[in-house]
């Protein structure tokens, strides 16, 4: 024993312990992402089951069940379990995803096992996900069509016409979300225009002649809006009338019956009798769904559409501008300054401020771009809109510019790198030909260097899409009405908010009123987050590594 | 040379040569020259404006934050006679715009005048009863614009000015008049009908509301009043309820008598520098408390409250300006305490007057000197000789943007004000300060609340505290780990699994920190909290864990098989293992141990556990900071030249003793600038602490509370500030404090690490 310990060697088993921990540390870490993440979207069982309370009464619950926990029987009894018997040290509770938050307003609830009937999972037990109010969880009673029952569960129709029901009005609501989103939108953008046009027309100060026309056409326009307005809300009150046909009657776990509008339902499944291929789908669709459709109830449900939208916009923005300031930076300090002291001190600063704290970058940008250049556009270019803020106001553009500025030191060092890694007798070679300066870097240099600068950007927008702090400050919001791209003039609206995956992440997991609700479409986004950020680094590593082989070939 | 081969050429051919001619050729060099310069001068001016953009960093944060060094600054704008000059001065008062100001004389009348110019603008009498004169007066708490005359008949008469605001074509017209808010008929406070010498009114609006007056007669009794109105619903008519009690205990030779806006303290001035505190929180037991001997020898010239009442401003006769307030004692006695002093006048206080909505004051003495204080952070903003005569009269307007002032002489003068930024200096922000209604002198950062008289409190030291505590655990955790994770990767590791290994650890770096933060504070928090005997044994016996296996493991004949380089690989399965069993065990263990829960335990003992801790941010932070040093530290114990390491292998050193005696100290500087990096990455860290911890700031380095970091502080409350206030620009200070501190940091690590490279280079 002593011996071994003089040998040294239980230290180095100590520092391989100490690898093989931040190993496990980060697959356990994806590794708990993806499967809370993907587990997400599985339909689980709906189990009912029968609790017999302390007292004797009895009650009946319903719901999926979210996880169980074992606890010891000290913590229930000073949770207010008295009942619990003497010899029993450690007791299990299960947490229940129940719903019908707009009946019983409890919708997740622990129950211990104590007293606790045998799990059943009833086939006619329907989850209803709703555009309000969340999940309801019931058996069905009847389908109810302008008051009279059309099908009963008995019938083997049910669950057809059911899903015919579902898909018109589904069908519905699309209609009217494009008539509300589109021409109305449209609208409103006009009208918003023709409000500017008045206001412009006051500071202006023409004359007379020159107004009164001007505020005729104006007149004239807006009274040619409404009144195809007026034709759209008629169209548009139709349409909701006729949503409200159908109802379905729902028995909820506890007996009582509850008549639910088609109007307000996303989706019904009975996944206790759906068979494990009808599982798959059904979780391919919700997968789909989270994420191509927008957000419901606070973020709590649907999906992260704009949220993946706003990231990819705000990142394709910056880079747009990051790249040719981070490479010309590097080329400028590697190739053309001169290699003295002040550069030296240049390149360390720049370096650093790769170590920088991300929020002093928000608090620049938030000061300098937003209220100072922001505001300063706003007075020069839309002074008809003050004083609501254009640009003065944090938006996609600012977002995307302090990020440029957060990522320039990678661009510049990845592209430093990438030029000082090229063997100087391929210079030697292009100038001893008679190439200028210019065309030795443009024509032979550059494109050597150009995976360097690749990785530089892939690796700089892997950072912008992950970080967070400084767009909190920025120009990200939780619930962007918009989209910052779409039909209306000029297409890209740069002064428009965005959502980002990564502040999704943080409003959804800690702003939300229900965290327990939150909480596994905060573990889903999470893993598209890291998805997407693991895959633009195994990117870059990659290029880098094939980049590295090429130059041990050019250089021997 | 092309002239050497085209004689023979026809001249009609000689045009469509392919080789271009002089002119061209010329046109071409010229062509390329240009290019070249173009692109020289392109990058070059790409390379400045990009430096430049990075160096603006520096220079707008410490734009936004120079404002604070400033002192305040008086200009003067206009100098006139008082407008009213036949009849003694009372009170003077600049209104809300600026624009007016009103003058109160002891003749009855306010006059409103254009501050601008002094032409009087409205006058208004007040309507004495016959054969009355004016013999006291006294304001209320100057924002609500209060004020009560006291008669030789011993009636108050108590108004209150106030103002129309109507905007016809756009402009502001401000139009000024005259209220009773207890009706027109004066009050009999004196039911004796003695003259009333000394009067002080304040108006309670929140709870029960009602107002109290103190009143000192001329024959030396103390009158309190209380005040109830009500006001009819149907027919607006206000009926009062009275209730009075009368005290004898009255100084010998009351000067000025305050009473604060709680309707709890009355205190009186004397001639001999006392101060007599009476409790009046209830008039059936309204007493005298204690007489203190403020002026401590020196005469009280001059005595005001601050905004809030809370704080009583004292000014000498010798110049000397001091703050007391009520702090409470073990006893639950109040006691009138001295909490600071501001830099002396040379001469007599004549005049103080507070601001109204911050803690700040403006002080005149007997030499016509100005000064301008403020409470909390004790400065002395601006102390010059305003006037030739002494000055009698201060006013300042709501918006702190233009005084007036009146001397001796009844010359008024108007200056505008520039006063931003009073409450922050270097003491308020670093050191213990004394806040109003608080036991004794504390850090404290509390930066709003939703009232207008809210003392801010803007104590840095709580937030570097919560910084340093968070980057302290996160080190703790993370030094160990990266650093010898680091030795073995580049030392003892094959090259397969350290063809693993590296990119894993290059992916940590990249995981952004806002999913770390989230997992720390929703399931790694709920999880340690649940089970946290599992943590702690996890950790502390981990080691003699692997060091267990390892020793199994060198008796086993298992060990041939597999080579030296996979002691990683092969440890994993045991830290799994003992990690799980670790959970199994843990509820055992708190019933075992600790009455069935860990987490009332602590509680029990005494300490504060909260769920969101220093811990799970040591973790979570120690999880982002262990690639940046793992890199590093990998990085420059791969590098030590092989030679020194076979060398000492050759001389037949162990390869641990080659590790320790020549590997770490060569490559000490490297490893020591890889954790000055980690640290920078700590301290800036903004999302997993804002996550991970309840964000409260507590000045204690406990484990198992919170904290709130400089960074974190800046995202929470920099979205709510107002642009350009004094909060706005505490938060820009602590942005370039971590900027500098970071900058300072990592430039230190990088000129060590290039040091290090050229050494390498040498050996």
């Amino acid at each position: 024993m002593k011996a071994w310990f003089k040998s040294g060697s239980p230290w180095i088993w100590l520092n391989g312990g100490a690898v093989a921990f931040c190993m496990i540390m980060v697959v356990g870490l994806i590794g708990l992402i993806a499967v809370r993440g993907f587990g997400h979207f599985w339909p689980a069982d709906i189990v009912k089951v029968e609790i017999t309370q302390p007292d004797g009464s009895r009650q009946v619950v319903m719901g999926e069940i979210v996880r169980p926990q074992t606890i010891t029987a000290a913590v229930a009894r000073d949770g207010g379990r008295t009942d619990i018997p003497e010899g029993m040290d450690l007791i299990t509770r299960y947490l229940l995803k129940q719903g019908n938050k707009d009946q019983t307003s409890n919708d997740f609830a622990w129950y211990f096992e104590l007293g606790m009937g045998e799990f059943q999972y009833p086939k006619d037990a329907y989850q209803i996900e709703r555009r309000e109010w969340g999940n309801f969880y019931g058996q069905p009673v009847a389908l109810v069509r302008s008051g009279e029952v059309i099908a009963r569960p008995a019938e083997t129709n049910f669950w057809s016409t059911l899903q015919e029901s579902i898909n018109r009005s589904l069908a519905l609501h699309k209609e009217i979300r494009g008539i509300e989103k589109g021409e109305i939108g449209q609208m409103n953008a006009q009208i918003e225009r023709l409000r500017l046009d008045l206001r412009r027309l006051e500071l202006r100060n023409p004359s007379a002649q020159e107004r009164a026309q001007e505020e005729e056409r104006i007149a004239a326009e807006r009274a040619r809006l409404d009144a195809e307005y007026a034709i759209l809300r008629v169209e548009l009150d139709k349409l909701y009338e006729s949503t409200r046909r159908d109802t379905l009657v729902m028995r909820m776990s506890d007996d009582r019956e509850v008549n639910i509008s088609l109007a307000t339902i996303v989706r019904v499944t009975a996944p206790n009798s759906m068979s494990v291929f009808g599982k798959a789908g059904q979780y391919i669709e919700r997968l789909w769904e989270f994420l191509t459709d927008v957000p419901r109830e606070a973020n709590t449900e649907g999906g992260i559409f704009p949220a993946i939208f706003g990231t990819v916009t705000m990142v394709f923005v910056m880079s747009i501008m990051v790249t040719p300031f981070g490479i010309l930076a590097a080329i400028y300090l590697r190739e053309y300054a001169k290699q003295n002291m002040m550069t030296r001190i240049i390149r360390i600063s720049v370096y650093n401020l790769a170590g920088v704290p991300s929020i002093v970058y928000g608090v620049f940008g938030l000061g300098f771009f937003v209220y100072f250049l922001g505001g300063s556009i706003d007075k020069l270019l839309y002074e008809a809109a003050l004083p609501t803020p254009t640009f003065g106001t944090p938006g996609l553009f600012w977002a995307s510019l302090t990020l440029a500025l957060l990522t320039l030191p990678i661009v510049i060092v990845s592209t430093e790198e990438g030029l000082a890694r090229i063997p100087s007798t391929i210079r030697q070679g292009s100038l001893a030909l008679g190439a200028t300066k210019s065309e030795t870097l443009w024509k032979v240099i550059v494109p050597l260097a150009t995976p360097a600068m690749m990785t530089g950007l892939i690796l700089a927008i892997a950072r912008a899409a992950g970080e967070v702090a400084p767009l909190m400050l920025v120009g990200v919001v939780k619930l962007a009405p918009t989209l910052p791209v779409d039909a209306t003039f000029p297409f890209i609206h740069l002064d428009r908010k965005i959502m980002h995956l990564g502040f999704h992440i943080y409003d959804v997991g800690f702003q939300s009123p229900s965290a327990e609700a939150a909480r596994p479409l905060v573990y889903a986004t999470a893993l598209v987050l890291v998805l997407l950020i693991v895959i633009l680094n195994l990117t870059a590593i990659s290029i880098r590594n094939r980049l590295r082989e090429r130059y041990r070939s050019a250089s021997d | 040379m092309n002239d050497t081969v085209t004689p023979a050429v026809p001249p009609g051919l000689r045009s469509r040569s392919l080789l271009p001619d002089t002119e061209a050729r010329l046109k071409l060099r010229k062509k390329r020259a240009r290019r070249d310069r173009n692109s020289r001068w392109g990058i070059t001016a790409a390379g400045f404006g990009v430096v430049f953009a990075l160096a603006m960093i520096f220079v707008y944060l410490f734009y936004e934050v120079f404002p604070i060094l400033k002192g305040a600054t008086v200009t003067p704008q206009a100098d006139y006679a008082l407008p009213v000059t036949q009849a003694t001065h009372q009170h003077l008062i600049l209104e809300r715009y600026e624009e007016l100001g009103i003058q109160y004389t002891e003749n009855g009348q306010v006059t409103f005048f254009e501050a601008d110019t002094g032409a009087v603008r409205h006058q208004v009498s007040l309507d004495l009863p016959d054969e009355t004169e004016i013999t006291s007066f006294t304001h209320s708490e100057v924002i609500g614009g209060v004020t009560a005359q006291g008669l030789s008949n011993g009636q108050i008469i108590i108004t209150r000015h106030a103002f129309d605001l109507s905007f016809p074509q756009d402009r502001r017209v401000i139009a000024p008049r005259i209220e009773y808010p207890f009706g027109a008929n004066p009050i009999q406070v004196d039911q004796d009908g003695k003259a009333i010498q000394h009067l002080a009114v304040e108006t309670v609006t929140r709870g029960s509301g009602g107002s109290l007056i103190a009143a000192i007669t001329e024959d030396q009794r103390l009158i309190l009043t209380h005040l109830t109105t009500r006001t009819n619903m149907m027919t607006g008519e206000t009926t009062a309820n009275t209730r009075q009690v009368t005290l004898t205990d009255v100084p010998a030779a009351p000067v000025k008598m305050l009473l604060d806006k709680a309707l709890r303290n009355l205190f009186i001035t004397d001639n001999r520098g006392y101060i007599h505190h009476y409790d009046v929180s209830d008039l059936n037991t309204a007493r005298k408390v204690a007489s203190i001997n403020a002026g401590n020898g020196q005469n009280i010239t001059a005595i005001d409250f601050l905004v809030g009442s809370v704080s009583l401003i004292i000014g000498t006769e010798k110049g000397e300006l001091s703050q007391w307030f009520l702090v409470r004692d073990e006893n639950n006695q109040f006691n009138l305490t001295r909490i600071r002093e501001f830099k002396s006048h040379n001469a007599a206080i004549t005049v103080i007057t507070p601001e109204y909505t911050r803690k700040g004051f403006l002080a005149g003495d007997a030499d016509g000197y100005l000064g301008i204080h403020y409470g909390t952070s004790a400065r002395t903003l601006y102390l010059k000789k305003q006037a030739d005569a002494p000055i009698k009269d201060l006013a300042i307007s709501q918006v702190n943007g233009r005084i007036l002032v009146l001397d001796d002489q009844n010359r008024l003068q108007v200056a505008s004000l520039w006063n931003r930024h009073p409450q922050l200096s270097f003491s308020a922000m670093w050191n213990k300060v004394w806040y109003e209604g608080r036991g004794a002198p504390d850090y404290i950062w509390q930066s709003s609340s939703g009232s207008d008289e809210f003392e801010s409190k803007f104590s840095l030291v709580p937030l570097s505290v919560g910084t340093l505590k968070a980057a302290f655990y996160a080190m703790l955790f993370a030094m160990p780990l990266a650093i010898a994770g680091a030795i073995y990767t580049a030392y003892f590791m094959t090259p397969k699994l350290r063809g693993i290994v590296k990119p894993s650890i290059e992916i940590m770096e990249a995981l952004p920190t806002v999913i770390l933060g989230f997992l720390a504070g929703l399931w790694l928090a709920p999880f340690a909290e649940d089970n946290l005997p599992a943590v702690f044994s996890f950790f502390i016996l981990m080691p003699v864990m692997m060091l267990l296996f390892a020793f199994i493991w060198s008796k086993l004949p298992l060990r041939k098989i597999v080579p030296d380089g996979w002691e990683a690989a092969l440890l994993a399965p045991v830290i799994l293992l003992f990690g799980y069993v670790c959970i199994i065990a843990s509820p055992w263990i708190e019933i075992w141990f600790f009455n069935g829960s860990m987490r009332q335990w602590f509680t029990d003992i005494g300490v504060t556990y909260d769920q969101r801790n220093a811990l799970i941010v040591g973790i979570a932070m120690g999880f982002a900071v262990i690639p940046t040093i793992f890199s590093i530290a990998e990085d420059a114990v791969f590098t030590v030249p092989r030679h020194l390491t076979q060398g000492s292998l050759a001389l037949g050193a162990t390869r641990w003793q080659t590790v320790m005696g020549v590997v770490i100290p060569t490559a000490s500087p490297g490893i020591f600038s890889a954790v000055m990096m980690g640290f920078g990455r700590a301290v800036g860290e903004t999302m997993i602490v804002l996550m991970a911890t309840g964000n409260s700031p507590v000045v204690n380095f406990n484990i198992f509370e919170g904290m709130r970091t400089l960074s974190a502080n800046i995202a929470v409350e920099l979205p709510e500030t107002a642009v350009g206030s004094s909060h706005f620009r505490v938060l820009f200070l602590a942005a370039l404090v971590l900027l500098a501190l970071t900058f300072i940091v990592n430039t230190i690590a990088e000129i060590i690490r290039q040091r290090l490279r050229a050494r390498y280079s040498n050996l």
